[in-house]
């Protein structure tokens, strides 16, 4: 008997879950998306067709499934934002969204999602937006595979790429973004997930968290930013097998870590960048596995950060390996490996018997006067190097790796 | 005058030492390149022995030549040549057989495996030096007529250039740290030849980005078409300068 009434519930949901199709287009029963979400019931699907759609602001309140068929085309001409999203199960895909307005007050996007719970965003191209996609005070919601492209000049006048804002449980996947302020935004987003995105040529940075929590990145790719990725203020982020390449300015680095604690960096590339990784007042980040190749600087690490455990890394060609701002170093340095380091190996164990010091003196003298940076690469200055590595004096006791690798790690 | 000149050139082509000068760079020069990964670090590379060989083998070898042709200078004297031809010959065969040195050594290697702005900007850059140390050593051989207190002046000039004007600006720049010393520094560092083509041709690499704040003062004043014009009129009046000074000397002096 409990079986017949758990297939009468099964046949009963079916039936009041039945979904009708909306056909928009110009040939199509509905000639505008507006008219089809007026008439469209919770969980219908409304199918829209190739062709341009000026509609002003559309605003989704029901719980609708939008598909675009051959990539329709929706403005919002300037003026409005284009598509807002105030219910949830919504899902968008296919379309290609663009001209949003421009307002500094209320942010139009091209995508707005308020108060809404598990919207899918995905396959969508997202042109010259103010705000690509834009999503407060949600919850799990799926943001995958869209191409954001804006035409940003300067920080004040565009906005992020997609700019999260209070919410929980996102999944940023596979999105490509470039020419706006931050590629991906987050503040007070907790709990979230970033991962094979492409940011480049953003004016700021590629990543930005600012107070969100428990999030992490893996596989992503930030190249040509203003400034790779900014961490602050935020707690236990994993950041996991991405690749920083070319965030190369006077001001530029990989990532900087700004006030944050408990996080995990491992597996990463960094690649060209003026700073690979800086670090002010981050505590109890363990930086496992990296790769640090061509760099101005491969680690900048400032006197006001503890309990960092440093291991396990390929320095490789950087200008300066590490760099620091006072004496004080609460930090651990072990088993990486230096390109620099000259020592040896008796024992054949594969760690040098000899302690590095991977902190050059120059390193410390353009540290405390950057002008000196002008005698970069004259005779006086390796002359101080090599007469440091022999007899240390001047630079901090205790910034020392006991046990070095002799060998770079196959990473 | 083109008669002496010519002389001169070709003696000191034949020059064994000058040979043996041509042939280092270019195996420096080539190893730099093959040796290095990217074609920017080879600059690097290259950019350090022009800062630091080419102005110690230009003075040394220039002053020797003079004070061994002591002889050969008195029999042109005796002729009815102008002093002033004598010297300048002297000074366009040393000058000119050095250049020449630089240039079939260091020149080839970086117009092949260089960016092409990059690497005529370096051949610019150490032709100048050449040049600048050529005239610093005539006058070191004017000042003297000992052999040994002359070619310690090019040597202690040589030091001076290379590590001792760097070791002052680095003095100075931690003795006024707490001022804006920006714009000094970058005046004073164009003071010295070998500081100044060695931030000039920086700049013109990747690395500028790390110079950072001063890197920027520095661009904006030299780094412009107008900059780069000041900046080799700055180079050479360090060829202008010395020469013109040895020549008087010489005009006067009793040999």
């Amino acid at each position: 008997m409990k079986y017949v009434f758990i297939l009468l519930f099964f046949l009963l949901s079916g039936i009041t879950g039945h979904t009708t199709k909306l056909h928009v287009g110009s040939d199509k029963k509905y000639k505008q998306i507006k008219q089809a979400i007026a008439v469209a019931k919770n969980s219908d699907t409304i199918i829209v067709f190739k062709g341009l759609y000026k509609e002003g602001n559309i605003l989704i309140n029901k719980s609708l499934t939008l598909i675009g068929i051959n990539l329709p085309i929706i403005d919002g001409d300037r003026k409005f934002e284009v598509l807002s999203v105030k219910a949830s199960n919504v899902t968008i895909s296919g379309f290609r969204i663009q001209h949003s307005g421009y307002a500094t007050l209320d942010d139009p996007g091209g995508i707005k999602v308020y108060e809404s719970e598990n919207v899918k965003i995905i396959n969508n191209d997202l042109y010259d937006n103010f705000f690509g996609i834009y999503i407060q005070f949600s919850k799990k919601c799926v943001i995958k595979n869209n191409r954001i492209i804006s035409f940003g000049k300067e920080e004040q006048t565009i906005g992020n790429g997609i700019h999260c804002w209070k919410s929980d449980s996102l999944q940023i996947i596979g999105n490509s973004i470039s020419g706006c302020r931050d590629g991906i935004y987050f503040e007070f987003v907790n709990n979230s997930t970033i991962w094979k995105n492409k940011a480049y040529n953003n004016i700021r940075y590629g990543l930005h968290f600012m107070n969100s929590n428990d999030d992490a990145y893996y596989s992503n790719n930030f190249s040509k930013n203003g400034a790779g990725v900014a961490v602050m203020f935020s707690k236990k982020i994993t950041m996991r097998n991405n690749h920083f390449a070319d965030n190369w300015g006077d001001a530029a680095f990989g990532i900087l870590f700004k006030e944050i604690s408990d996080c995990i960096l491992t597996g990463n590339t960094f690649d060209r960048n003026t700073a690979a990784v800086f670090m002010d007042g981050s505590n109890r980040t363990l930086v496992e596995n990296n790769q640090f190749t061509n760099n101005g600087w491969g680690l900048k690490i400032q006197a006001n950060c503890m309990d960092n455990i440093i291991q396990k890394n390929n320095f490789i060609k950087n200008t300066f390996d590490v760099s620091t701002n006072g004496t004080l170093l609460l930090n651990q340095f072990k088993n990486n490996y230096w390109d620099k380091y000259t020592g040896y190996d008796l024992n054949k164990d594969k760690i040098g018997d000899v302690p590095y010091r991977p902190l050059s003196l120059y390193a410390v003298i353009v540290e405390s006067n950057p002008t000196s940076m002008l005698l970069y690469r004259s005779f006086i200055v390796s002359l101080l190097d090599q007469s440091e590595k022999k007899i240390p004096s001047l630079t901090p006791e205790n910034f020392i790796d006991e046990s070095p690798l002799m060998k770079a790690l196959k990473l | 005058m083109n008669r002496i000149l010519k002389y001169i050139l070709l003696d000191i082509l034949k020059n064994k030492f000058v040979i043996a000068y041509t042939i280092m760079l270019a195996v420096i020069g080539w190893s730099s390149f093959t040796l290095e990964d990217s074609s920017a670090k080879g600059i690097l590379t290259l950019l350090n022995l022009i800062l630091l060989t080419v102005p110690l083998v230009s003075i040394l070898f220039a002053a020797i030549y003079i004070y061994n042709s002591a002889e050969f200078i008195e029999l042109l004297i005796s002729h009815p040549i102008k002093r002033k031809d004598i010297w300048l010959s002297l000074f366009g065969g040393l000058a000119g057989s050095m250049v020449i040195a630089f240039i079939l050594g260091a020149g080839i290697p970086l117009i092949i495996y260089s960016d092409l702005n990059q690497s005529i900007l370096m051949l610019a850059i150490g032709i100048i030096i050449t040049v600048i140390f050529v005239a610093l050593a005539m006058l070191c051989t004017i000042i003297y007529k000992d052999k040994a207190k002359g070619i310690g002046l090019t040597i202690i000039l040589w030091i001076y250039f290379a590590l001792l004007f760097d070791g002052i600006l680095l003095f100075l720049m931690f003795q006024f740290s707490d001022y804006p010393i920006e714009k000094p520094m970058v005046a004073l560092t164009a003071l010295s030849p070998i500081d100044l083509s060695r931030i000039l041709m920086l700049l013109q690499l990747d690395s500028a980005a790390l110079l950072g704040y001063t890197g920027a003062i520095f661009n904006e004043f030299f780094g412009n078409t107008k900059g780069m014009i000041i900046s080799f009129m700055l180079l050479l009046g360090w060829i202008v300068i010395p020469l013109i000074i040895s020549l008087k000397k010489f005009n006067q002096k009793d040999l």
